[in-house]
């Protein structure tokens, strides 16, 4: 019993660290594919969170989110990469910043 | 365990108890956009964009009929509120209230659609799966009663809508709004999910009625985790809303994305994220009324006075109809952060409301958009009441009817609102809505204005030996319709109420515990 030995506040904080670290990843990173990753690792650190609470509250519903969010997240890698190869066709190398015909 | 054991053990899990007749407006839509691929597969090319757009359209009035006939059996037989599927399926007036105003938001946008596809030369059919998707996700939004199907609702819808964005696939600005919705949306998403987690695990549970017992009988050691998670779900709601500080992609997507998808935008996707919102907010998390309160507060306030003021300032029309759309939805944050009654019904008026108006509002955007979607520079408008008075009269009844005149549906929505929040003690609040009515009168004016002004004569003198001359728009027979019903609406709302206020008042979100 690995978990048990270990303070679920520790898998807490550590989840709370690494969607910290995707949430700035989003903000700070410039390329699309970057951002759509730290979007990925906002989600993962979602299912660990998910996954400590289950743990500790001894509760199997818990775990059941975290097969649904990894549908969720795929489904999303699926339109995300489309739209991000289709903005890329048309204009390759484009980062965030290029992205300013919107404007007002 | 061997698997003889396993199996005997999954013999003893008790299947859900599913009704199927109170999910059929569900079924509806998800049957019809499964259906819709193979049968527009299979007709010809040159008339695939008309029947397609029929089909959505009498999908969109199938779950209309099956959310009446539902209705019409929860006011019959007793007992009125129920939920289905394990307690995940809420089926009470609220949830379908709100499927008959996201369906009439689909068949709004499909039949601007329509007319759309057709002048840009795009290829049909999958724009209206993308709707009936989108709305099936809509749906879920509204009729969930568990926090993790409300996410996966939220997902569905949200997927659709960023492909929606991108529909028109030459056009450099319409992937940009996908682009920018996609991140902006995938991140709002994950701090939604977020909260989620957070509130599961302060109460054991993501059943809305497990959290709401829980709260109600428990006294938590430590309130900070399940603060954090409302936070976090507020935030992710306000996104979807479009509520200032959260609305930054709101004027960019509503800029590039097709002119038609905008009018999809603003009613289903604000209709389902503000269901979500009065159930687990409002509803589920009563209990801790004074500590959201102060956060919609101050979110409604922003909303309008920021919507308003930079409404204002811009040049583009599209532009400026997003930036209305901020003050709308401040409007409906105002009514959601009274936590009563009467600012929930005030908040379904608004919708229904909100959805006719800014169908009708887009549909003649759509129009003046011309070849291209791209002429919405408020110079563009000069004179628009000369060339095209019909259409010029039917947008300046839509944006007087968004500015709130008398008479029209937008008064008694913004009416609703104020006397919510004047009843529930705001003034400041009220005087705040009031004042930004005020401000966001003189953007819908400005336009109105705009297209009234004649041209002068020196531009004539200018612009008439180079320029070819501007033909007269053409009106496809879809975008008629739309425009007709949404104007007959407009005006029928505002002067006979009594029907929809009635309905709004009944539809409140209820939270049922499952078998009994």
């Amino acid at each position: 019993m690995i978990v048990g030995a270990v303070s679920a506040h520790l898998y807490l904080s550590l989840s709370a660290l690494l969607f910290g670290l995707g949430a700035i990843g989003v903000m700070v990173r410039r390329n699309p594919l970057v951002m759509f990753m730290s979007i990925e690792l906002m989600l993962n650190a979602v299912n660990l969170t998910f996954v400590t609470f289950a743990r500790e509250l001894d509760d199997l519903a818990g775990q059941v989110v975290v097969l649904f969010v990894l549908v969720v997240a795929a489904a999303e890698v699926v339109v995300g990469l489309g739209i991000i190869v289709s903005v890329l066709r048309q204009r390759p190398g484009a980062t965030a910043d290029d992205a300013s015909l919107l404007r007002g | 365990m061997s698997v003889a054991s396993l199996l005997a053990a999954a013999d003893t899990v008790p299947a859900p108890d599913v009704e199927w007749s109170a999910l059929s407006p569900f079924l509806v839509v998800v049957v019809g956009a499964c259906l819709l691929l193979p049968i527009a597969g299979l007709l010809p090319r040159r008339t695939r964009v008309a029947w397609s757009a029929l089909f959505t359209i009498a999908v969109a009035l199938g779950a209309i009929g099956a959310s009446a006939w539902v209705w019409h059996d929860l006011s019959r037989v007793g007992p009125t509120e129920r939920t289905t599927v394990a307690g995940a399926y809420a089926v009470d007036k609220f949830s379908l209230f709100l499927i008959v105003v996201i369906c009439v938001g689909v068949i709004l946008a499909t039949l601007l659609t329509e007319g759309y596809l057709r002048r840009e030369d795009l290829p049909g059919a999958e724009a209206y799966l993308l709707y009936l998707a989108s709305a099936s996700g809509a749906i879920i939004m509204v009729t969930a009663a568990d926090l993790i199907v409300l996410f996966i609702g939220l997902e569905v819808l949200s997927i659709a809508a960023y492909v929606l964005a991108g529909l028109h696939r030459r056009r450099l600005r319409s992937g940009e709004a996908a682009l920018k919705y996609f991140v902006l949306g995938g991140f709002s998403s994950a701090f939604f999910l977020y909260g989620v987690a957070l509130i599961y695990g302060a109460t054991g549970t993501t059943n809305l009625v497990g959290i709401a017992e829980y709260l109600a009988t428990h006294r938590l050691l430590d309130e900070g985790l399940l603060l954090a998670g409302i936070g976090l779900l507020i935030v992710g709601f306000a996104f979807k809303v479009g509520g200032v500080p959260f609305h930054v992609w709101t004027p960019d997507v509503y800029q590039g994305s097709p002119s038609p998808v905008v009018a999809f935008m603003a009613s289903v996707v604000k209709a389902a994220a503000f269901a979500g919102m009065l159930r687990v907010v409002v509803v589920a998390l009563s209990t801790h009324r004074l500590d959201w309160q102060p956060i919609l507060y101050a979110i409604a306030v922003l909303s309008m006075i920021v919507g308003a003021v930079l409404a204002v300032v811009q040049s583009d029309v599209k532009r400026m109809l997003a930036y209305s759309s901020i003050n709308h939805a401040g409007f409906m944050l105002a009514a959601v952060s009274t936590g009563a009654d009467e600012g929930i019904a005030a908040v379904l008026f608004y919708l229904a409301a909100y959805t006719v108006l800014i169908g009708g509002t887009f549909g003649i955007v759509t129009l003046f958009g011309r070849r291209g979607d791209g002429h919405h520079d408020i110079d563009d408008y000069r004179g628009l009441a000369r060339r095209e008075p019909f259409l010029a009269l039917a947008l300046t009844i839509f944006l007087l009817a968004q500015a709130g005149t008398p008479l029209t549906a937008g008064f008694l929505a913004k009416f609703y609102v104020i006397q919510a929040v004047v009843d529930a003690g705001s003034w400041w609040l009220g005087l705040v809505a009031m004042l930004a009515a005020t401000i966001s009168a003189f953007l819908y004016l400005r336009i109105v204005l705009t297209m009234y002004a004649g041209v002068t004569d020196a531009d004539v003198e200018v612009a008439e030996p180079t320029a070819e001359p501007v033909r007269r728009i053409h009106v496809p027979l879809g975008a008629k319709v739309a425009i007709a019903a949404a104007l007959v609406l407009t005006i029928a709302i505002g002067v006979v109420p009594d029907p929809l206020t009635h309905a709004s008042r009944t539809a409140r979100p209820e939270l049922v515990a499952p078998g009994d």
